[in-house]
């Protein structure tokens, strides 16, 4: 009596076991197949890790600032000569209901020097604006060095620089003394402000009170610009009442600007870039695949006497298929890890660089695996099937 | 049919001939057929194109015969799938080749466990049976050798210990002293005499006139017939 034949078995270890074998015995060619695994991996998860990064530290921003800022401004369109908004305008905007606070902003004309001696156009782009003290507050801005423009200081002869101003003017360090010539007075200056992300414009001004305009300047403080804090639930409703509120006779000479827009579009921009980088980074895996695929193929065609032993030893073609699949895979895995690690790596080091939080989606982090191990498997799936395939007596043949 | 199938029969080859498709089409065997009985230790011999080595394929089921069958411990090539065939190979039939086979990055008691891989016992157990098979061929002392590591000798005795350890019903070594020096070969020929003693079956195909007739029963080959077998048991 004919015994039955046990099935050929290969234990899911023996199976890991054999195709890390066969990775070990090349590892030269097997790390540089998996390094343009690595490669893609990397870029694709450090991409969606810095645009996770910088969207989270967008919206960091955006909350900071506070979406529900609106600046009214007096339009440069054709037949407007002051170039001013009505006296009352600030009253009106400040009347409307979600309307929270304001401040009024006139353009005062002359130049801003560092001493009376210097010839009068060289004003080195800084324009005089006179401010009320609620300024900084409803603009979001901060003091960088010295003080702001307190209410008693608004009508003395004093000056608060922005950044870029102060820069071209030389101030350094605010001392409380140091005098400047504005508008053909001598000004003190006490006070620097850090960047205004919401109004960059004023970052090239001289800021002076209201009081202190008119006192010394003799300036009309007509209003060139409001600024208006609103209710952010009702943020839309005020903008299509500002211009004829703001200007009942003329609205069509109202600008109504909403800083954070700017933002939110470059942010927008971003994300093309970022679908754009995302590309790459699928090229660079695809890539990466064919380099397995071409590893692999070599593999199968090199080791032709191993196949034949494996099948003499009693492998079904299903076997030797799996061998080579898991090497593919395998290979796949490393570069993955590799790629995931390299890419949260690079997210850590700009996020750093940049000032922001470092921050990676996790879907990034099993998509990056998810991905190499697909495009591995996909990529040796084939020199698989092919060393499957071969006929034991002709892989036995060739040594 | 060739001689009478009985309970002793290991290997049986009726009748088979080989065709390869090639223009003109190669005849390598004409209907061969012979019965290695168990215990039985034999070699074919035969000028190189006789067809020895397509014969050892077939009695390896690497092949299958165009007509004919060949029948391994009961079990018909013809009525088996390809898979089953592996199971046949896994179970029944051990190899050694002229060019050893080993794998190169593995250690010489991997090498001899790997023999036993697709039987599905456990990994300890293989190696436990890999290291009791060296230590009694005298490679006790190169367990832990990469396989590269060793002389062409001590190769061919780990491949040995490799197609033995799984206690298969027949070895077939193809041409085991084709890459070794007279030294060597002579020190094959006794591992293989020793290897039968211990009770195995076993077919050596050789070219060597001079290994062949160390052995017991002789199967000449040539121009895939059967010229003589020692044995007398004719073929058709």
């Amino acid at each position: 009596m004919v015994q039955a034949l046990p099935k050929s078995r290969l234990a899911p270890g023996d199976l890991i076991r054999t195709a890390i074998v066969g990775i070990r015995m090349r590892k030269l060619r097997s790390a540089l197949s998996s390094l343009g695994i690595v490669i893609g991996v990397a870029a694709m998860v450090g991409i969606l890790g810095l645009a996770e990064s910088s969207k989270s530290e967008l919206l960091a921003q955006l909350d900071r600032l506070g979406t529900n800022l609106l600046i009214v401004e007096s339009g440069t369109g054709f037949g407007l000569g002051t170039g001013a908004l009505p006296t009352e305008a600030t009253g009106m905007i400040a009347r409307i209901g979600p309307v929270e606070s304001t401040s009024m902003i006139s353009f005062v004309g002359g130049g801003v020097y560092t001493n009376d001696r210097i010839p009068e156009g060289r004003t080195g782009g800084i324009s005089i604006q006179a401010v009320d003290t609620g300024l900084l507050d409803v603009l979001a801005g901060s003091v960088a060095d010295g003080v702001w423009l307190g209410d008693a200081k608004a009508s003395y002869r004093t000056v608060v620089l922005g950044s870029v101003a102060a820069r071209r003017l030389g101030v350094r360090e605010v001392t409380g003394t140091q005098p400047i010539w504005l508008g053909g007075r001598w000004f003190t200056v006490i006070g620097v402000l850090n960047t205004f992300e919401l109004s960059p414009d004023l970052d090239r001004s001289a800021l002076i009170g209201h009081a202190a305009a008119a006192t010394f300047l003799d300036h009309e403080n007509l209003p060139t610009r409001v600024l208006a804090r609103v209710d952010p639930a009702r943020v839309d409703q005020v903008v299509t009442v500002l211009a004829a509120t703001a200007n009942p006779e003329f609205p069509e000479e109202v600008e109504v600007d909403k800083p954070t827009d700017a933002l939110e579009a470059k942010e927008a921009a971003n994300d093309t870039l970022t679908a754009l980088f995302l590309g790459l980074g699928a090229v660079a895996l695809l890539v990466g695949s064919v380099g397995v695929a071409n590893v692999m193929v070599i593999s199968v065609l090199e080791r032709r006497g191993e196949i034949g032993l494996r099948r003499a030893l009693g492998a079904t073609q299903r076997q030797v298929a799996a061998q080579f699949l898991g090497e593919a895979l395998l290979l796949g895995l490393i570069g993955g890890i590799g790629g995931v690690l390299l890419g949260v790596g690079t997210t850590v080091v700009f996020a750093n660089v940049k000032g922001w939080d470092p921050l990676i989606p996790p879907f990034a982090l099993l998509g990056g695996l998810g991905v190499s191990l697909v495009a591995s498997g996909v990529a040796g799936l084939y020199p698989a099937v092919k060393a499957a395939h071969l006929s034991p007596t002709e892989a036995l043949r060739t040594t | 049919m060739s001689g009478p199938l009985n309970a002793q029969t290991i290997l049986a080859v009726a009748d088979a001939h080989k065709e390869y498709p090639s223009t003109p089409p190669v005849h390598a065997l004409r209907g061969v057929s012979f019965n290695v009985n168990k215990g039985e230790l034999m070699a074919v011999v035969g000028p190189s194109g006789c067809g020895k080595s397509t014969l050892l394929h077939l009695m390896g089921t690497l092949d299958r015969p165009s007509s004919g069958d060949v029948i391994v411990a009961g079990h018909r090539v013809s009525a088996l799938s390809d898979s089953e065939l592996s199971s046949l190979r896994a179970h029944h039939i051990g190899f050694v080749f002229q060019q050893f086979h080993l794998l190169g990055g593995l250690s010489a008691i991997d090498n001899v466990a790997d023999g036993l891989l697709y039987t599905g016992r456990p990994r300890n157990e293989r190696r436990e049976l890999a290291e009791l098979e060296l230590r009694r061929i005298g490679m006790g002392h190169r367990l832990d050798q990469i396989a590269t590591k060793l002389s062409g000798g001590e190769r061919q005795r780990v491949a040995t210990a490799r197609a033995v350890v799984g206690k298969p019903s027949i070895i077939l070594a193809d041409e085991p002293t084709g890459s070794l020096d007279t030294k060597n070969s002579e020190a094959m020929v006794e591992l293989i005499t020793e290897v039968h003693a211990g009770g195995s079956t076993i077919v050596v195909i050789t070219h060597n006139r001079d290994i062949a007739e160390r052995f017991p029963r002789i199967i000449e080959m040539r121009d895939g017939r059967i010229e003589r077998d020692s044995a007398g048991r004719l073929s058709l």
